[in-house]
Parts: structure tokens; sequence; C-alpha cells
């Protein structure tokens, strides 16, 4: 873990591209089989551009750039976001996170989900269990 | 309409969830992780724990098995035809590691209605098999044009 967690500190970005299995493979891990996300027919007469991606596996793209920066699962000590955005298959994300304050061994880390123009998740907050 | 919050402190029969290694490999994999905590029990079990950690996100899998009827609640009475899931918050203890028993309760924390759209917040509390909280979840809906 090379990154020194000070207020002003970004973290490093995380890049990924969801390919067109994504919200297939999520809805069995996770068991959310929502037709908008596995139905491109459903989406599509709902009004949607097509299969849109679940908000927590993006979600999960923000927990992973927290632990990965932080250097594991146990450093990750809550998450909160807001979902306005709809993520779309085929497409790159990226995770950006910044460190706001650094207290007792915790710091607060502002970050966000986008991709292309769409915050795809937005006012996320994190704490980060350090050392 | 009017958002009928009759259900509002209504807490629901605790769930139990088996937490599985191949489980936990296949949640990984779905998000991208490359940790191999998640991944390999070798390295899990070299590392001090006793099988595959689950990454912070699987919270998803053994707290959404509760909220998911929490949802189809006709006390609750939403509407999924314009259901948004407007925000989440994750709040941790200790690591799940597989073959953990975690059993999560649910309560309707909130429900309202502001701009025409209603709001509804349920809260899940996990605990492990020996009494630990290891996730608190909020989770925040949205129903458009309410």
């Amino acid at each position: 873990m090379a990154t020194t967690f000070e207020p002003g500190t970004e973290l490093p970005e995380l890049r990924v591209t969801p390919d067109r299995m994504t919200t297939i493979r999520y809805a069995g891990a996770s068991g959310d089989f929502n037709p908008i996300h596995v139905d491109e027919d459903f989406a599509r007469q709902v009004g949607l551009p097509g299969r849109i991606l679940h908000g927590l596996w993006t979600m999960a793209q923000v927990a992973r750039a927290q632990t990965e920066a932080a250097g594991g699962p146990h450093t990750l000590r809550r998450l909160s976001v807001q979902f306005r955005g709809m993520g779309v298959l085929e497409r790159e994300i990226v995770v950006t996170s910044k460190v706001t304050t650094v207290a007792d061994g915790i710091a607060h880390v502002d970050t966000e989900a986008r991709q292309g123009d769409v915050k795809v998740v937005r006012r996320g907050e994190a704490e980060l269990r350090l050392g | 309409m009017a958002v009928n919050a009759d259900a509002v402190g209504k807490t629901y029969p605790p769930v139990l969830y088996a937490v599985g290694r191949e489980k936990i490999k296949e949640f990984a994999l779905a998000t991208g992780e490359t940790e191999p905590l998640y991944l390999d029990h070798e390295a899990a079990r070299a590392a001090g724990y006793r099988d595959v950690v689950a990454p912070p996100m699987f919270a998803v899998v053994y707290s959404g098995a509760a909220v998911s009827p929490v949802m189809f609640d006709p006390e609750v009475g939403i509407d999924f035809a314009l259901l948004v899931h407007g925000g989440q918050e994750f709040t941790w203890g200790p690591l799940v590691v597989a073959g953990d028993e975690i059993e999560t309760t649910v309560l309707v924390k909130a429900i309202s209605e502001r701009g025409g759209n209603a709001f509804y917040v349920f809260e899940s509390v996990s605990t492990n098999q020996d009494g630990h909280t290891v996730c608190v979840g909020t989770w925040s809906n949205v129903v458009r044009g309410a």
C-alpha cells in the first residue's frame, strides 16, 4: 500500500468496462434478476436504452476502489452512495476518490463513479480504517 | 396518490443465510475483484482467516435475502413499475467468512412523500453466529410520481 492518507489525497482511480455479460453474471451472483438488467426486450419496452447496470454492481466498484487503495476488505468501515444516473454496458466507468479528513485512524473519503458525463454513483462517502 | 406510512416501524422475522465458499467466489468474480482473500482459501488461511473472506459488498447477498420480501410486502405497498433504487449505505463490522451463518432482521424505517415522489427506507441488521453485528444496511427506494 503506497497511498498516504492525508486530506486532499486522491486515491488511485479504478477504471472498469462492464462487458455484455456483466449484468447476467451479477444477477446470478446477487440474486437480483430484475428484467431491466437481464432482458433486452423488456428494458427497451419500458423506455430504457437497453439492459442497464445494477446500481449495487456499480457501488461494488466504488467499494473495490476503496479496499484496493487502503489494503484489504477489513479497511472499509462504511460506504454510503446515491444512485441517480443510469449505467450502461460496454462503456468505461471511472471511480475517483479523494480523502477529506483523517482522524483517529479513520479516513473519510468522497467518492463517485462516472460513465462519460453521467455520474452513475454520486455523493459517495467512505470511511476507511487505516493502519 | 397519498403515501401510506402505516408500515413504518414494522419488523420482520429474521432470515438466516449460510455463507458458502463458492458463492463468495462467484460474487467476487462478478464484481471484478482480484483480491486473493476472496478467491483462494489457502491464501485466506495463510492470512489467518478460517476460509475465504467475503468482499464487503457481499452484504447485498446475505442481507438482500431479508430485504426482498419486505419490498414485496403489500402493507408497504411499493409500486414496482415506478421504482428506483435511490441510495444505499452499509456499515461493516467484523469480516464475513465462508462457513458463517448470518441472520438478518429488517425494519421499515421511514416512508415519506416529497416533491411528488414516495421514499421508502429500510434498515437491515446482520449478525453472525457469534452475535457480532457484521453489517447494518440502509436501503433507500424512490417511487417516482407517487
